[in-house]
């Protein structure tokens, strides 16, 4: 874990961020980030990091190691219940189910 | 209209439990996780703050992995101030409910007044129950005792794969998303915690460069 200090950095600069890239969005003129190379990548950096996420936090560990263990399979129920067009709650709470269900085996 | 925009802003509130407990799990405290849902709200850079805080992430790539998440929301807003028009007092107030939940109900109205109204119960409906249930989750944490043991540790990628799924549409975005996954499992050895997210975020950039050499 980080210190205190880089925590309250890390959320800081997280808050500023985020909520200057929304006001930024709102505020200029349409035209400026209109642009199609602007746009594709806008919609592409997006799904770039949310797959990686998903891999990082399915199969990483706090030893820099990757495993296949419980969580494997809970993701496997989420994919499932986003396949069966389950709602957000619904997929979340497959993936937590049968990761405790596994792990309780 | 306002049934959907509410029935968004409940299931999405409250997997903001999730969030708090996964907050919690990775070692931020309940002021800590609390200040994000109330300052950052927006739910993809907050889980991928926490993860990469609690994997030992420094700050900077943690917040910037969370940053380069939230970039989208300034596009949603782009879309959104041609449809909603807000008066420039509004404006700042508006922007910090500018996310995925709230443009998808907002962007689908025809209407001004219609898209005003359903921009404004999923943005009130969203922040106040997401920042309650955060609350309830991280308070919730300690009581769970070792919240792997529930599975919660299950949360946070789920929460990721919910909400890519919808984006991944296309062939360019599935060899993106194939390729950062590459990227990012090859990287986890190697680099720091935070640092193979923003690798794997090249993935975007050499697809679209990749298809252009394809196309010529």
């Amino acid at each position: 874990m980080t210190g205190q200090t880089g925590v309250w950095i890390a959320i800081g600069a997280t808050a500023l961020g985020c909520y200057g890239v929304k006001l930024l969005g709102l505020s200029v003129p349409a035209g400026l980030l209109e642009r199609p190379l602007v746009k594709r990548l806008a919609s592409l950096v997006p799904i770039a990091l949310l797959a990686a996420l998903t891999a990082l936090q399915t199969f990483g560990t706090d030893t820099l190691r990757a495993v296949v263990d419980a969580r494997s399979a809970g993701l496997a129920a989420a994919a499932v219940a986003l396949f069966l067009r389950a709602p957000f709650l619904v997929v979340v709470a497959a993936a937590v189910l049968v990761t405790a269900a596994v792990r309780a085996m | 209209m306002v049934r959907d925009a509410l029935g968004v802003g409940v299931a999405v509130g409250l997997s903001g439990f999730a969030f708090g407990v996964t907050s919690a799990g990775a070692g931020l405290s309940v002021l800590q996780s609390c200040t994000l849902s109330l300052l950052v709200f927006t739910g993809a850079s907050q889980f991928a703050l926490v993860s990469a805080l609690g994997a030992g992430g420094s700050p900077f790539a943690a917040a910037a992995g969370a940053f380069f998440l939230g970039t989208r929301n300034a596009f949603y807003g782009l879309r959104l101030s041609q449809l909603l028009e807000l008066p420039a007092a509004v404006r700042p107030l508006a922007a910090q409910w500018v996310i995925d939940e709230t443009s998808a109900v907002a962007l689908t109205q025809r209407e001004r007044a219609t898209a005003r109204l359903g921009f404004t119960v999923t943005g009130a409906s969203l922040y106040v129950l997401w920042n309650l249930t955060t609350l309830l989750g991280a308070l919730g944490a300690s009581a769970l005792g070792d919240p792997n043991a529930w599975g919660l540790d299950a949360a946070g990628p789920a929460v990721f794969l919910a909400l890519l799924a919808p984006m991944v549409k296309g062939s360019t975005e599935r060899t993106v998303a194939g390729l950062a996954v590459v990227l990012a499992l090859v990287c986890l050895p190697l680099l720091p915690a935070g640092v193979p997210v923003l690798i794997a975020a090249l993935a975007a950039p050499l697809v679209l460069a990749g298809r252009k050499l394809v196309v010529r």
